[in-house]
């Protein structure tokens, strides 16, 4: 049971007796110019001590974070091994490398046209960040809506910076992705008349968030796994695909595959490969917490690098505004934004609101982060700092009720630990959510590498600098289902030559001559958290 | 000096720090998780844990990443249950009792004994769900067992050997697709951009110059 300090529970009195006036006075959003400014001097992407120069590769010149440049720039876990490669253990048309709803919906799709598909997870399939999204996923479907109206909000809140031919696909196959999951037999909200039940997620301007409860990524999980053993495709578990093997024409052909459990490895031969390997929340960049699963540890990234493709906005990550500061067994565990989509606001230790509650993910983040640094405003928690989260407003706005039926998972989060979320307010903090950036792909979803696709969210480019709520399931079902059905046909034409990790020896080459020396060994696959200090 | 408590990893004793999770206790004691450990949220059942508290003679169970440790805790992990998957076509079966009797008959075997329910990590009213699995009132077994992350532990207490994390999936499934009523709005929109509706609008704002496209963005109507 949580104990709250009681420098938290007089905050709370004061947070209780503005809610009333709070209800009817939403504070107002920012300007461009105002967002501009707090971002600047708040949101972690522009700390520049954080970051340095890629010295190999194709972003060298490039800056990305401390830990994401000590795995690109890493050694090889195959370098000192001895690799046959004319041992071939599984030959596939099409080898998807993670078990998330990216790879699901690969290889569902790919299965669909007939290819051969194994999918190979370094743990279970549907262990993935997948599973974890709350909120809900975007599609311009109501009359009020449209994909053009979906492509501004979406571009906007990128900062412009979103790749145009990837957009468009995003927002215009977005319906049709709804529908296919729906048609699959995934439960959305709806009315009694089949009307999707839809939100407002921060800086959309039309409620274009469809949910199913707060399990949203959950339930899509695992109807896509339901479905991929439905079909029977290959699913190889516990499993790591620790590099990629090329043909001697240059093109990828394969990978490496490490049982994680016994150590054996394995080779993989496909015509086509496609890299769903999803986030990077566990390399905890600058120190922060993290709402993503076990296993998002950039192993996407690593591979597709060394193996010569391009990375898009690597620099910029999403940091959630709302990740649980209290009570310590949950720190950073992610609170959806739907809580503030259904009315909670953002409040500090005075029960002052500081900003609307529904600006995009970095404005309402670095907003937080300044309430806390520079104007002293935060709660002092077991692990640092945070500010309330006003969630009993939602039940006062909507009826009571609203919150057992539409945020469950929420509830009992929190109830596990005495805090009754439909009376009390929580204490929140920016937790590391998301990797805007990734591999460089084309709308037809391949790389610059021939016959390497990417999907989810390890592809980089899709949401500009700054993803929206709901555009991440949104964009593993449409680019999950693209590179499936475009590996699914492209495979019908790829001849195989001999199979080689000379790429590899030539990486590691590329760090000796740039002067790296580093005991790291990457894909990390797995973060460390066992004591050291024994 | 935080407080520490005595708990007991497969029966072995570490001490570890009271404010722990059971999954961070294991990690504290030394242990690098590849089974038993999934999304370290709640969502995704890698974790089921059995435990009982000594002295006590009720076996719990929870999650491990969601479960505080307690002093006297003794702890064995279900990284993985057998639980009995059938496989099916979505798009050949029907919502009818039949497809239940067919797949998962091992329901109708079931004693009544409420194992599942009192045995849930998420507090569902499992043996409720699967009473209306058998009835055919897949709607409401698909709304009773909505918050299931399939962790397999009420399975592992079931004396009829009933998968029912793989029996509310298809309640869920069968809901979804057949049983919840159509989303007109939705089919309208996609046979509109079938039709190529949208493109012009589309490929408009894609060819507007940056500047404009701030303006459009920054005085767009917002939906109240």
């Amino acid at each position: 049971m949580y104990h709250y300090t009681q420098e938290q529970l007089e905050s709370m009195k004061k947070v209780e007796a503005t809610r009333a006036s709070r209800r009817e006075n939403l504070h107002a959003r920012m300007t461009a110019e105002e967002k501009d400014a707090v971002l600047a001097e708040f949101h972690p992407d522009y700390i520049t001590s954080a970051y340095e120069e890629l010295k190999v590769g194709k972003n060298k010149g490039g800056k990305v974070l401390h830990e994401l440049a000590d795995l690109l720039q890493g050694h090889s876990r195959v370098a000192d091994m001895d690799i046959d490669l004319t041992k071939i253990d599984y030959d596939v048309d099409v080898l998807v490398i993670g078990g998330g709803g990216a790879g699901s919906s690969a290889a569902i799709e790919a299965n669909e046209r007939g290819a051969n598909v194994m999918i190979v997870t370094k743990l279970r399939l549907g262990d993935a960040n997948t599973a974890m999204a709350e909120g809900g996923i975007q599609a311009a479907d109501k009359p009020n809506d449209s994909p053009a109206t979906h492509y501004l909000d979406a571009l906007g809140g990128g900062h412009f910076k979103n790749k145009p031919e990837l957009l468009y696909k995003l927002v215009n196959e977005a319906p049709e992705a709804i529908l296919w999951l729906n048609n699959l037999g995934v439960m959305f909200d709806k009315e009694a008349d089949g009307t999707m039940v839809t939100t407002h997620g921060g800086g959309t301007s039309r409620k274009r968030m469809h949910a199913c409860r707060d399990y949203s990524g959950s339930e899509i999980m695992r109807t896509l796994r339901d479905e991929v053993f439905n079909r029977g495709i290959t699913v190889v578990d516990f499993t790591a695909a620790i590099e990629l093997i090329k043909d001697t024409d240059g093109k990828v052909a394969g990978a490496v595959l490490l049982n994680m459990e016994t150590q054996e490895i394995m080779i993989a031969r496909a015509k086509t490969v496609v890299i769903a390997t999803g986030g990077a929340g566990r390399l905890h960049y600058q120190g922060f917490p993290t709402s993503n699963h076990y296993g998002a540890t950039a192993d996407g990234l690593v591979l597709g690098y060394r193996a010569g493709a391009k990375l898009l906005y690597p620099e910029t990550l999403q940091y959630h505004p709302t990740g649980a500061a209290e009570p310590t067994q949950i720190y950073g565990a992610l609170v959806t934004e739907k809580v503030r989509s259904l009315g909670a606001q953002l409040v500090n230790k005075d029960g002052e609101a500081f900003v609307y509650s529904l600006e995009t993910r970095d404005v309402t983040a670095s907003s937080i982060i300044r309430e806390c640094r520079e104007r002293g405003n935060g709660i002092k928690t077991t692990d640092g700092e945070g500010v309330w989260l006003d969630t009993p407003l939602i039940d006062i706005i909507n009826g009571e009720g609203t919150i057992e039926k539409r945020i469950p998972a929420m509830l009992r989060m929190f109830g596990k630990y005495g805090i009754d979320i439909r009376k009390e307010p929580i204490l929140i903090y920016p937790t590391l959510h998301y990797q805007n950036g990734g591999l460089d792909i084309g709308a037809n979803g391949m790389t610059c590498v021939e016959n390497l696709y990417v999907a989810g969210e390890a592809v980089g480019g899709i949401h500009g600098t700054n993803r929206l709520m709901g555009n991440s399931l949104l964009d593993i079902i449409v680019f999950g289902r693209n590179a499936g059905q475009q590996a699914g046909e492209k495979y019908k034409s790829v001849e195989l030559k001999e199979l080689t990790l000379d790429h590899v020896k030539a990486f590691e080459k590329e760090l000796e001559e740039a002067g790296i020396s580093t005991e790291v060994r990457s894909p990390k696959l797995l973060p460390d958290y066992r004591r050291k200090a024994n | 000096m935080e407080k520490m408590v005595n708990v007991y990893l497969f029966g072995k004793r570490y001490q570890v720090p009271e404010s722990l999770t059971i999954m961070k206790a294991m990690e504290y004691a030394g242990y690098q998780l590849v089974r038993g450990c999934g999304c370290r949220n709640g969502f995704c059942g890698a974790c089921a844990t059995i435990y009982r508290i000594k002295g006590q003679q009720e076996l719990k169970t929870c999650l491990a990443c969601q479960q505080q440790v307690e002093e006297g805790m003794y702890v064995a992990t279900l990284p993985f249950f057998p639980l009995v998957k059938q496989v099916y076509d979505v798009n050949v079966i029907k919502p009818t009792q039949q497809i239940m009797m067919q797949l998962y008959p091992e329901i109708y075997s079931c004693i009544g004994c409420n194992a599942c329910t009192k045995s849930c990590t998420q507090e569902l009213n499992v043996m409720q769900y699967i009473a209306y699995a058998q009835r055919g009132e897949y709607e409401k077994a698909a709304e009773e067992s909505f918050d299931c992350v399939m962790c397999g532990v009420c399975s592992s207490r079931c004396p009829a050997g009933i998968s029912h994390p793989q029996v509310a999936l298809l309640t869920r499934r069968l809901t979804g697709k057949y049983l919840a009523p159509k989303s007109e709005h939705l089919i309208n929109r996609v046979a509109e951009i079938d039709a190529g509706d949208c493109k012009a609008a589309l490929e408009a704002i894609m060819n507007t110059p940056l500047e404009e496209q701030k303006n459009l963005y920054n005085h767009r109507e917002i939906e109240k």
